[in-house]
């Protein structure tokens, strides 16, 4: 279990990162959201060891965060790249050894793992004559050559066709089972809903919520029932204590308390058979927008965030 | 893709060291640039012009040959001819003056030589459509000279290597300079420098790129020393190796800090941008400093004060004391004293480079403040 509690950074006089504590679990995949400039990517580089923080304390399994268990992190920066004029299978392996595996032995992993991922006929060819796609993979690969047990990846689907998304999420899920961290952020509020179990939402370098996706729902965002009835539900609109949200002439999407509900869903049955009545539960990016524009005092950098 | 399990060996336990990080940094640096084929034929042309202009030296500058001048002589008496022959002269009898005057013309005499009474040494030199100053040289009375300090190691060869040391400092600084330069953006400028920070520290990746980048750089300047040692010997200039051997070791003595030093001002500068594009901005101060070696000695090579003054500065100091040390007027402890200067300095801007390349490197976008850099708190 990866842990940060507190930590706090600027950039030049400029608090960028406020308290932010969250966790994330082994064996599960944790989504890491938020707006523009909300901090992702500087959380993601302290995490790393790349950046410093000001204050506050990370730990790993409950110890505390060092050289030695960042030495088997892997990390994909947002902006893909790798030296383009330098064969693949060297500088796979070259940073297999900046890991600290032996010249051999990272040979073998580089030239191994570039295979899996069906670039085995491509080794002495240099990045910049690859395809895009190809060169995706060959950043996969040197972000997993060292076997890492923490995974951060900073937007990892940006820009990739829907084959190499495929190829991204099962790396991510198949590391997430071998019970490695993996926190990865993205803008994709749909993708990052499909997938993760955990939720972190940042906005402004303050953590908004953290926690179970389902759980988030339920707790956050405004609840919602729809009604699939098999006769005509146009009287529903003047009943009291309920707003719909939208209205079809068989389904009805609507907000109400739970008593007012099932007095609802009692005169849909009255009226005739009902097939289909169930809470709807927000999406994420209803509660990312609330939050976003429950967090910030002013519009104005509501509107950052969102951006 | 279920196929991507990855085999279960067990990483290392420690994280790789600072010193094991830098030599790895260092050899990736080697060997691409070794590797590049720019690199390999623009250093086949520096050895290729070295050795071709040291023997064209030789082939045109010792131009005292042995061959006489051939004279065409005027009704010149035979006691006279002989004397004049003994001067280096090849007299032919002309008949008259216009056969002379042919024989001139044809190019089969130098020059047309009668009796003057008026002249000092008798005899009258006409030339064909200037002066015969050679012939005429051969012909006069030349003191004794000598001079008073030094080995009177001729002007011409004080001016090569005067020029050799600055020029080859200059050409490899540069090379690799630019190269340390070029790297480093690049490295930001794709953002793997964000996965390289992220396995090992950023004061290893810069000592690497330095201590890679200077291997390279003396490898180049050695092949230069090489090849112009070659040469000399080659064309049968040796006592011109003997004169620059001492010199020259004192030369790389100095080289190798001088270099670092360079190397530092430039990855630091490098650091401070993040595109290819800016780079001009950063560089020019660093340009400057590797060009003033050169400029300083081809411009105050002969006033003692200003080599004397710029032989202390650590920047100037390997070719101004390079070139001291060859004119012999430096005493013993001057390179010394000056050698810790420079160390001092080199010491003092690579850790000031340390600071401003680990605070700068992932700073994107626009340019750094160097003020910023330094006052950051990384």
């Amino acid at each position: 279990m990866l842990e940060l509690h507190d930590i706090c950074r600027s950039f030049s006089g400029k608090r960028v990162l406020h308290n932010v504590s969250f966790t994330a679990e082994r064996g599960q995949l944790t989504g890491f959201v938020g707006g523009n400039g909300a901090g992702k990517t500087t959380t993601m580089r302290i995490i790393l060891g790349v950046l410093a923080a000001e204050s506050g304390t990370m730990k790993l399994d409950g110890t505390k965060l060092g050289a030695t268990a960042r030495s088997r992190f892997g990390y994909m920066p947002s902006e893909r790249g790798l030296y383009p004029k330098m064969k693949i299978a060297e500088q796979i392996t070259y940073l297999a050894r900046l890991h600290g595996f032996s010249k051999s032995e990272a040979t073998g992993r580089a030239e191994a793992l570039l295979g899996q991922l069906g670039l085995g006929e491509r080794l002495k060819d240099p990045l910049e004559a690859l395809s895009l796609g190809n060169q995706q993979r060959v950043q996969i690969a040197a972000s997993l050559v060292h076997d890492p047990d923490v995974l951060i990846l900073d937007e990892p689907f940006s820009g990739l066709d829907p084959f190499a998304v495929d190829l991204v999420l099962n790396v991510l899920v198949e590391r997430a089972e071998a019970g490695a961290v993996v926190l990865f952020s993205s803008h994709q509020l749909d993708v990052v809903e499909r997938l993760c179990d955990d939720l972190v939402i940042i906005g402004d370098g303050k953590i908004l919520a953290a926690g179970d996706r389902e759980d988030l729902r339920r707790r956050h965002g405004t609840l919602r029932y729809e009604l699939i009835s098999q006769t005509d539900l146009s009287w529903a609109a003047g009943r009291p204590g309920v707003v719909l949200d939208s209205q079809d002439e068989n389904r009805i999407l609507f907000q109400a308390e739970e008593t007012a509900a099932q007095q609802l869903l009692q005169g849909a049955l009255q009226r005739g058979p009902v097939t289909t009545f169930r809470p709807v539960l927000p999406t994420l990016s209803e509660i990312f927008r609330e939050f976003t524009t429950d967090s910030t005092g002013s519009a104005e950098t509501a509107q950052e965030a969102i951006r | 893709m279920s196929t991507l399990s990855t085999t279960s060996q067990t990483a290392p336990a420690t994280r790789l060291g600072t010193m094991a990080a830098t030599r790895l940094v260092a050899e990736r640096e080697i060997t691409t640039q070794v590797r590049s084929k720019s690199f390999i034929i623009s250093t086949l042309i520096t050895v290729v012009l070295i050795v071709g202009g040291i023997f064209a030296m030789s082939f045109f500058g010792g131009g005292d040959d042995d061959d006489p001048t051939p004279a065409a002589a005027v009704e010149v008496p035979a006691d006279v001819t002989e004397e004049i022959e003994a001067y280096g002269f090849e007299v032919i009898d002309a008949g008259s003056m216009d056969e002379a005057e042919e024989l001139l013309r044809e190019g089969e005499a130098e020059v047309i030589l009668t009796l003057d009474e008026d002249s000092p040494v008798g005899v009258h030199l006409i030339g064909l459509d200037n002066l015969p100053m050679d012939a005429g040289q051969q012909l006069s009375v030349m003191p004794t000279m000598e001079v008073l300090e030094g080995d009177a190691a001729d002007s011409m060869m004080r001016y090569f290597a005067a020029l050799g040391f600055g020029l080859v400092f200059m050409i490899v600084a540069m090379g690799s300079g630019v190269m340390i330069l070029q790297n480093t953006i690049q490295e930001k400028q794709n953002r793997i420098v964000e996965i390289l920070l992220s396995a090992i520290p950023a004061r290893a990746l810069l000592a690497g790129k330095i201590l890679g980048n200077s291997v390279v750089a003396i490898g180049q300047a050695l092949v230069m020393g090489a090849s112009a040692a070659l040469g000399l010997m080659v064309s049968g200039q040796t006592e011109y190796l003997q004169m620059l051997s001492w010199p020259m070791l004192w030369f790389v003595l100095f080289f190798v800090p001088g270099f670092v030093l360079i190397a530092s001002v430039f990855a630091a500068s490098a650091s401070l941008v993040s595109r290819q594009e800016d780079s001009g901005s950063v560089m020019s101060p660093a340009m400057i400093l590797v060009m003033a070696p050169y400029f300083v000695v081809l411009i105050f090579m002969n006033n003692d004060f200003a080599m004397m003054v710029t032989s202390y500065i650590p920047f100037t100091a390997p070719v101004s004391m390079s070139l001291r040390l060859f004119d012999g007027d430096a005493a013993w402890w001057e390179p010394l004293v000056s050698m810790g200067i420079l160390l001092a300095t080199t010491a003092l801007v690579m850790a000031v480079a340390a600071k401003i390349y680990s605070r700068s490197l992932l700073q994107m976008g626009q340019r750094v403040k160097l003020t910023a850099a330094l006052k950051s708190g990384d």
